[in-house]
C-alpha cells in the first residue's frame, strides 16, 4: 500500500533520517518503535506531507508520490492522529470534524443539521459519548483524542498513522480504539502504530519496524518478538568514543533534593543528589517530567513539597532570582529557542543573567561587558564575527555556547543543562562535551538532562531515570547500560546489583 | 538599545527633506518665534512618547495616556486653585500620573490582561469619571503663581523646554547604560527567554507602565502652566500622537528594539506638519492626511526591511 525507500532528511546539520525503508501492506497493523530522536516523528511528517524528504522515494499503491503536501496526503487517503490532539478549541466537535471537507461551493449555505448528524454517527461508531455541538476546547484530553479518531475515520483513509494515540486515553477508550483499529484493518486499511507500550504492540500489531539513529534497523513479525528483543534492537550499538574521558573524583554533595514535588507540572517526590565535580545524567522519555523538575528547582515553577539543600545547607528557592543568587544555573532546552535572545547581541546575551556584576549602582560598564563577553567567546570557542553580532545570526551550536556563557558568567556552583546538544551538529557536539567535562573538573556539580541515551551514558558519572514524574531508578557503573536506561524510562522494573 | 541608523533613517531623512524644503520655500518657518511655538506645543507629546517608547519596546501598548493626561491636568488645576505651591504641586502631578500608570501596570502584569484591553478600559474609565465629576466644566481662573511656574513667560518657557530636554537626554542615556533598562529590551525581545534568564518580567512590565504614567503626569503639568484655564477634554488623541511618533521613529510595534532619538525625530516630524502647512498656505485639513501617509510609509519601509533581514538570515 505505502512504501518508503532510502528516505533521508537533515535539519540544519543534523541528520534526522539517513536511509529509512518501510513497506506497509493493506490490512496490516505495522508498529514503529525507536528511542526519542530515532526519527519516528520525522518519518510520519514525511508521510503526511508536513516535511519534504531530501532523498528517497515514497510510493502509494505503487505510484510515486511526489510533491507531497498535507492537502495532497489527505486527498490521497493518508490520515494521522498525533499524541497531542490538535483540534480548534473554539469550534464545535461537528465543525472540527467537517473542517476541510466542505462540499459544494465556497458560498453555499452550510448544512448544520447534516454536519451534526454526520458527526454523531461517527462518534457513535467509535463508541464515544460526546455531543457534536460541544466546543472542542471544553472536552477532556481523551475526549479530544476520540474526536481526532473520528476525524481520521471520516477521511476514509487507506493509510492511518497513529502516533502514541493511547498516551492520553484511559482503559475503556483504549479498548474502543483497539476495536476500531482491528475493524479498519479488516477493511484493508494500512495502519502505522507508534507506541512505547510494548504490551499494546503485542496485542494489535502484525509486524514491527525498529528505527535507530534515523535508520530502519529491522522489520520482523510481531509474533514471537519479545519486549527484550525490541529494546535490544532499539539501543543495540556500541558507544562511540566521541566522549572525552572524565576524571571522576566527585567531592562533597553539592545539591541534595528530597521529595521535590510540583504537582501542577506532574513532578512527584523526586529525590536526587549531585556531588561537586560530578555529572549526573537525567534520562527519561519526552514528557517524563525532567524539564519540569529542572524548572521547579530553578524557581520558575512553585514547588509544593520537598526540600533542597546546597552543600548541606537547606535553601528556599522561590524565584529564578533566588536560584541565581544561590549559585544555580539553568541552560534551558534549545528546542524551545529561548536559551538566548535572538534579537540581542552576543555581549548583551552573555551578561543578561549577571547584569549586577557588570554594573555599578545600576549603571552598565561597557568595558567590563566587552571584557567578559570576549573572555567567554575565546574560552568557549564561540564562532562569531564580533560580540555585537546578534545571537540570531549564529549557528545553533554557537547559540548554545552563548547560552552556556551566560550562565557560567553567574559563577554557578550547580549547573543544570537541558538537552545541551539537541539540534547541534556532530562537530559542535564534541566541543560542548569537552566544555562540560572541563566545567565538572573545575568543581561544578552538573545535572544534565538528555534524551540521547548514548550521550547520557557517555558523559554521566551516574544516571537518574525519570518516568511519569518520578525517579524510576539511579544507575551507575556496570548497571548504567542503554538497556537498563530504556527499561526504567518505559516504566519497567530493573534489578540493579 | 543603540542608535540603529537603518531603523531611524527613514524618519530622519523625511525630517531633513521637510526642513530643507521649508528653508527654501518659506524661510520664515525658522524664525525664532515659530520654533519656540513649535517646541512648546510638542514638549508634552515628547514626554508621553518617551514613556510610550519603553512601553512599545517591552512589547506592550498604552492607549490610556490621553485620559491620564486629562485627569492629571484637572488635578493640577484644582491643586493650584487650592493654593498649593509649585514644588509640591509638581510632585503631586508626577505621583498622580505614576499611580494611574500603576493601575495599568497592575492590570497587565499581575491580572494578566492584554495591555490593549486593560488600557482601553482605563482610557474610558478615567475619561468618563472626569466628565462625571467635573460635569465637563473647565478649571478657570488659575492663580498667577501657577502660570509659567511663576517664572514669567520667558523663564517658564525655558524651564519647560529645558527640563524636557534634560529628561530626554537622561532617559536616552539610561536606556543604553542602565541595567534595568536592558531588562526592558530583553523582555520585549523574548519574554520567555528573559524569564528563563532570571529576569522578573512581570516587574519590568509593571514599572514601565508606572514610568509612562509619571512622564504623562509631568507632561500634563508642563502643558497646564501654559494656559489660564484647564479644559476638561485635554489630552484627546494624545495616545495616537505618541504611538505614531514612536512608530515613525523606527521602533517596531512588536517590541524588543527601538530608540529614544528615533522618537524625538518622530515627534519633530509629525509636529512640524501642521505649522508647515500654515506657512505654506495650504488648507490645514491636510495635516492628518499627511501624518497618516508618513505613518504608512514608515510601516511599509519597516515591513520591507524585515523581509530583507529574513531573506539574509535564510541564505
Amino acid at each position: 500500500m505505502l512504501g518508503a525507500r532510502g528516505i533521508e532528511k537533515s535539519f540544519g546539520g543534523v541528520r534526522a533520517l539517513r536511509g529509512v525503508s518501510l513497506a506497509l501492506a493493506a490490512g496490516e497493523v505495522h508498529a514503529l518503535v525507536g528511542e526519542n530522536g530515532a526519527g519516528k516523528s520525522t518519518l510520519i511528517k514525511i508521510f503526511t506531507g508536513a516535511v519534504a524528504p531530501d532523498a528517497g522515494e515514497i510510493r502509494l499503491r505503487g505510484e510515486l508520490l511526489e510533491q507531497n503536501s498535507p492537502a495532497k496526503a489527505r486527498s490521497l487517503g493518508i490520515a494521522a492522529i498525533y499524541q497531542q490532539p490538535a483540534l480548534f478549541p473554539d469550534l464545535t466537535v461537528a465543525e472540527n470534524i467537517a473542517l476541510g471537507k466542505e462540499t459544494g461551493s465556497l458560498w453555499s449555505k452550510v448544512d448544520w443539521r447534516a454536519r451534526r448528524t454526520h458527526a454523531a454517527a461517527l462518534l457513535e461508531r467509535i463508541g464515544a459519548n460526546i455531543r457534536p455541538g460541544a466546543l472542542a476546547g471544553e472536552l477532556s484530553m481523551p475526549q479530544q483524542q476520540l474526536v481526532e479518531i473520528a476525524k481520521a475515520l471520516d477521511a476514509n483513509a487507506s493509510v492511518l498513522i497513529l502516533d502514541e494515540p493511547t498516551a492520553s486515553l484511559g482503559d475503556r477508550d483504549t479498548e474502543n480504539l483497539f476495536r476500531i483499529i482491528l475493524e479498519l484493518r479488516g477493511k484493508g486499511v494500512a495502519i502505522v502504530y507508534i507506541s512505547h507500550r510494548f504490551e499494546e504492540l503485542g496485542r494489535i500489531a502484525d509486524c514491527v519496524t525498529v528505527l535507530r539513529d534515523g535508520q530502519s534497523v529491522e522489520t520482523r513479525a510481531m509474533a514471537g518478538t519479545t519486549k527484550q528483543d525490541l529494546i535490544r534492537l532499539m539501543v543495540g550499538r556500541e558507544l562511540d568514543t566521541v566522549f572525552p574521558p572524565g576524571e571522576t573524583s566527585p567531592g562533597n554533595i553539592a545539591l541534595e533534593v528530597r521529595d521535590l514535588s510540583c504537582r501542577p507540572l506532574g513532578v512527584q517526590s523526586v529525590s536526587l543528589s549531585v556531588r561537586r565535580g560530578e555529572i549526573v545524567g537525567l534520562a527519561g522519555l519526552v514528557g517524563s517530567g525532567r524539564t519540569q523538575f529542572a524548572e521547579a528547582l530553578f524557581g520558575l515553577a512553585a514547588m509544593d513539597g520537598g526540600e533542597v539543600s546546597l552543600y548541606g545547607k537547606k535553601v528556599h528557592i522561590r524565584s529564578a532570582a533566588d536560584a541565581v543568587r544561590l549559585g544555580i544555573a539553568y541552560v534551558p532546552e534549545d528546542r524551545r529557542r529561548h536559551g538566548v535572545i535572538l534579537g540581542m547581541p552576543v555581549a548583551a546575551n552573555t551578561t543578561l543573567a549577571s547584569l549586577g556584576s557588570i554594573s555599578k549602582s545600576g549603571f552598565l560598564r561597557f568595558a567590563e561587558e566587552q571584557k567578559a563577553a570576549l573572555g567567554f567567546v575565546s574560552r568557549l570557542g564561540v564562532k562569531t564575527p564580533s560580540t555585537e553580532t546578534l545571537a540570531g545570526n549564529l549557528s545553533g551550536g554557537n547559540q548554545q555556547k552563548v547560552a552556556l556563557a551566560r550562565w557560567l558568567m553567574t559563577d554557578p556552583k550547580i549547573l543544570i543543562l537541558d538537552e545541551p546538544t539537541q539540534g547541534i551538529d556532530v562537530g559542535a557536539k564534541s566541543e560542548i562535551y569537552r566544555l562540560i567535562r572541563q566545567l565538572a573538573a573545575s568543581g561544578l556539580a552538573i545535572l544534565m538532562i538528555s534524551s540521547d541515551t548514548e550521550e547520557i551514558l557517555g558523559m554521566s558519572d551516574r544516571v537518574a531515570v525519570m518516568a511519569k514524574g518520578r525517579i524510576a531508578g539511579v544507575l551507575d557503573g556496570a548497571s548504567a547500560t542503554p538497556y537498563n536506561v530504556l527499561e526504567l524510562a518505559l516504566g519497567h522494573q530493573v534489578t540493579v546489583q | 538599545m543603540k542608535f540603529h541608523p537603518d531603523r531611524e533613517w527613514p524618519g530622519l531623512i523625511a525630517l531633513a527633506v521637510l526642513y530643507i524644503f521649508l528653508a527654501l520655500a518659506v524661510p520664515r518657518f525658522f524664525a525664532a518665534e515659530n520654533l519656540r511655538d513649535l517646541a512648546l506645543s510638542n514638549v508634552s507629546v515628547l514626554l508621553v512618547a518617551m514613556g510610550m517608547t519603553l512601553v512599545i519596546v517591552v512589547a506592550q501598548i498604552d492607549i490610556s495616556v490621553g485620559s491620564l493626561f486629562a485627569v492629571v491636568s484637572i488635578v493640577c488645576g484644582l491643586a493650584a486653585k487650592a493654593g498649593i505651591p509649585m514644588l509640591p504641586l509638581a510632585a503631586v502631578a508626577i505621583v498622580a500620573g505614576a499611580a494611574l500608570g500603576a493601575v495599568n501596570g497592575g492590570l497587565v502584569s499581575y491580572v494578566k490582561a492584554p495591555s490593549i484591553v486593560a488600557t482601553l478600559a482605563t482610557m474610558v474609565a478615567w475619561r468618563e469619571a472626569l466628565r462625571w465629576s467635573t460635569g465637563g466644566a473647565w478649571v478657570e481662573g488659575l492663580p498667577a503663581g501657577f502660570q509659567w511656574f511663576g517664572l514669567g513667560q520667558l523663564g517658564g518657557e525655558i524651564a519647560i523646554v529645558g527640563s524636557t530636554l534634560i529628561l530626554f537626554a537622561a532617559l536616552w542615556w539610561a536606556s543604553r547604560n542602565v541595567a534595568a533598562l536592558r531588562a526592558v529590551y530583553a523582555t520585549g525581545s523574548d519574554s520567555e527567554a528573559a524569564r528563563l534568564a532570571g529576569i522578573a518580567v512581570t516587574k519590568v512590565v509593571f514599572w514601565v507602565f508606572v514610568l509612562t504614567g509619571a512622564l504623562t503626569g509631568l507632561a500634563a503639568l508642563v502643558n497646564a502652566v501654559r494656559f489660564s484655564d484647564v479644559p476638561a477634554n485635554s489630552g484627546n488623541n494624545l495616545e495616537l500622537k505618541a504611538i505614531a511618533a514612536v512608530v515613525v521613529g523606527g521602533t517596531p510595534i512588536t517590541g524588543g528594539r527601538g530608540s529614544l532619538p528615533g522618537t524625538l525625530i518622530g515627534v519633530a516630524l509629525l509636529g512640524s506638519i501642521g505649522p508647515a502647512l500654515t506657512f505654506l498656505g495650504i488648507n490645514p485639513y491636510w495635516e492628518k492626511a499627511i501624518q497618516g501617509a508618513i505613518i504608512l510609509v514608515t510601516v511599509l519601509l519597516d515591513a520591507m526591511s524585515a523581509r530583507r533581514t529574513k531573506a539574509l538570515a535564510s541564505r
